[in-house]
């Protein structure tokens, strides 16, 4: 199977099918839950970030975007990237360093990309994603597709000049952008309030004459509705909007942060409101899943990392002569 | 062949390019309703309509990030900075995105994008308009970068950036814009990126410069009593080694001609690599003729001071005929400074 299909068919599901959503978040989590033990156990060399607690935005988002919509996302990716589609060995192998990952291991875990399902090269500079996804905007604008652009970034892009630079731009060109600020709280190791004076990111959309939106960023269903609201009005030619999801990032900032900032309490009070625990009870509630169906889910997905740990581990390292390949574009 | 100044000589190329596909879009401040603080989109937007000829706001790393975005997704942009020094504000773009895209997709996206930028002193625009600033963007692997030194190749050189599927920097000596000279239009007229010109044969010494230091330089070898060959580097990135080589190999002496401060400046990569490759060959050491490591003045006396003029390029050349030995900076000389 290539890597093109296997990305696009894992995506598709998302749409509709809830058990789809709490199985793509419970693999989320899984595995970074894994890349963050295997980088303590030195298995793999350099940093990582992961977004623990934060799988429902990236949940969310995919499920409400098509394939073909472009996405720009940040150095914390690894959720993204599964969620839009791509499979977990092409994602770890890519982290572990192997020809087999996304990148063909030359990336790393901040450097992610597939673009048979619209991830351009994830970003590993803060914001500097908002104006490409403008721009990205911009292409479906001029050949008059019914494209969209997403731009997601973290609560630390809002306070740096791409944001403003890009928000403003694609507000004056009116362009199918939808601008997701992923609030998890802190901006590497600074805590939101220490940074940025307003309460609500979103609140900044009205210097742009864009709607901005608050969005319970644990809730998977609540974020799908809030994303496909906006890229509604971005195809419509109804221009950008500005979508602020609070959330909570579980992890440090990157492998050697182990966050002794956080106030005490403040973990476990989010933890209540854990997007995965939260939804698999929804489900169970509602009837759209069985206990025995999410053991299932959650047996297959565990077997799934595993197998994609073992298979990464045994694949090769990139090369010397890989390391000289696609400097330019022929 | 027609007779341009080398601002009609870019509009020109643009209008082309645009015409012939209809994915090549610009970007820029006071591109469209303005046509260009030079004049470089004259026409423009009449002809291809605000879609593809955007006005900016003053907002660089926006455009500049937009045209990144655009660019891997299917469109051509072409994005002017106004004055070089602007892309301070968005060099993150171009540097660490733009350039890095293709080999950070496994070759499946591609950046066809061309940064347009006015450069150089000469004009009295003060020290932060005036600089030509290639050192900053040369030594980014996956840029490509190429200087114009008058219409004709303002022209044809543009076209291939352009066309290129890559991060071109593409740079227009400001001073040359109302030059005119016969232009070769069409697509006999557009000039590969990677190719040096040799636009004077000589036997003595290789003469290599870049931009406005071109026509210095061509004005510096005529009439001396010695042979000068004149090579025009015109792109930067990749450089033409085989054309230098060539040419010092037949003249066993090389200096560049530098619109830059010494410290950093092209001419010691040049020189590094010919004098590397042709070490028993050369009969002199390499000179290089640069500004001094210092600001942009901006008194017109001063300013030209500051530029290397053609009557000192002539004297440097013509003393290391002479003498064999590198002549003195002239702001090492003790009774310039005195």
């Amino acid at each position: 199977m290539s890597g093109a299909n296997a990305s696009l068919d894992r995506r598709l599901h998302l749409k509709s099918s809830r058990p789809a959503r709490y199985e793509a978040m419970f693999e989320i989590r899984a595995f970074e839950d894994r890349v963050q033990a295997m980088f303590f156990e030195g298995l793999v060399h350099g940093t990582t970030h992961t977004c623990q607690g934060q799988e429902a935005v990236s949940v969310g988002i995919a499920a409400a975007a098509r394939p073909t919509d472009k996405v720009t996302c940040t150095y914390r990716g690894h959720g993204h990237a599964l969620a839009l589609g791509m499979p977990p060995l092409t994602v770890l192998a890519e982290i572990m360093g192997r020809r087999i990952g996304s990148v063909g291991g030359l990336g790393g875990s901040m450097h992610l990309c597939d673009m048979s399902v619209g991830l351009l090269p994830t970003f590993a500079i803060v914001g500097a994603g908002i104006p490409v996804a403008a721009g990205a905007a911009v292409t479906a604008q001029v050949k008059g597709t019914d494209g969209a652009a997403i731009a997601i970034f973290g609560d630390g892009a809002a306070n740096i000049g791409a944001f403003h630079e890009g928000l403003n731009l694609a507000a004056i060109w009116k362009l199918p952008a939808v601008f997701i600020c992923e609030n998890n709280q802190y901006g590497e190791y600074s805590a939101i309030h220490l940074t940025t004076p307003v309460e609500n990111i979103a609140d900044r959309a009205a210097s742009y004459g864009m709607p901005g939106e608050v969005v319970d960023g644990q809730d998977v269903d609540t974020v799908e509705a809030a994303v496909a609201g906006a890229l509604a009005r971005a195809r419509a030619g109804e221009g950008p909007s500005l979508l602020e999801m609070k959330t909570y990032r579980y992890a440090g900032h990157s492998r050697a942060d182990t966050a002794p900032y956080r106030p005490e309490g403040e973990f476990d009070r989010w933890y209540e409101r854990d997007p995965i625990n939260t939804y698999r009870r929804r489900l169970i509630d509602d009837g759209d899943l069985t206990e025995e169906e999410a053991g299932r889910i959650e047996a297959r997905v565990t077997a799934r990392i595993a197998e994609a740990e073992a298979e990464a581990s045994a694949a090769d390292q990139a090369t010397v002569e890989d390391m000289f390949t696609n400097i330019h574009a022929p | 062949m027609r007779k341009m100044r080398m601002n009609q000589a870019v509009a020109t190329a643009l209008a082309d390019e645009m015409r012939d596909n209809p994915d090549v879009v610009m970007f820029g401040e006071d591109i469209a309703v303005a046509e260009g603080p030079f004049k470089t989109s004259a026409g423009l937007l009449k002809e291809f309509g605000s879609s593809r000829v955007r006005d900016t706001p003053i907002s660089e790393m926006g455009f500049l990030g937009a045209a990144v975005g655009a660019a891997s997704t299917g469109l051509r942009p072409v994005v002017e900075i106004m004055f070089i020094e602007f892309i301070g504000v968005a060099l993150d773009q171009l540097v660490t995105e733009a350039a890095k895209f293709h080999y950070l997709s496994r070759g499946t996206v591609s950046v066809p994008l061309t940064v347009r930028g006015s450069i150089g002193a000469g004009l009295g625009f003060g020290c932060q308009h005036s600089q030509t600033l290639e050192s900053w963007m040369y030594s980014t692997p996956g840029v490509k970068l190429a200087v114009a030194s008058g219409a004709h190749n303002a022209y044809g050189l543009l076209r291939a950036a352009i066309r290129d599927d890559n991060p071109v920097v593409f740079l227009e000596p400001r001073a040359l814009y109302a030059k005119r000279e016969p232009v070769q239009r069409g697509e006999e007229g557009i000039i590969p990126l990677g190719q040096a010109a040799t636009v004077r044969e000589g036997s003595d010494v290789t003469v290599v410069a870049l931009g406005a230091m071109v026509p210095t330089a061509l004005q510096a070898v005529e009439a001396t009593s010695w042979s000068a060959e004149v090579i025009d580097l015109q792109t930067l990135v990749p450089y033409d080694k085989g054309a230098l080589l060539e040419s010092v190999a037949k003249t066993g002496r090389l200096v560049t001609v530098e619109e830059n401060p010494l410290t950093g400046g092209w001419g010691g990569e040049i020189t590094a690599f010919v004098a590397g490759e042709l070490f028993a060959d050369l009969e002199a050491p390499p000179v290089r003729i640069t500004c001094p490591d210092i600001h942009v003045p901006y008194g017109k006396e001063l300013e030209q001071r500051y530029l290397p003029g053609p009557d000192y390029v002539s004297a440097q050349i013509g003393s290391l005929l002479d003498t064999g030995t590198r002549p003195p900076h002239w702001w090492e000389s003790q009774e310039v400074m005195a």
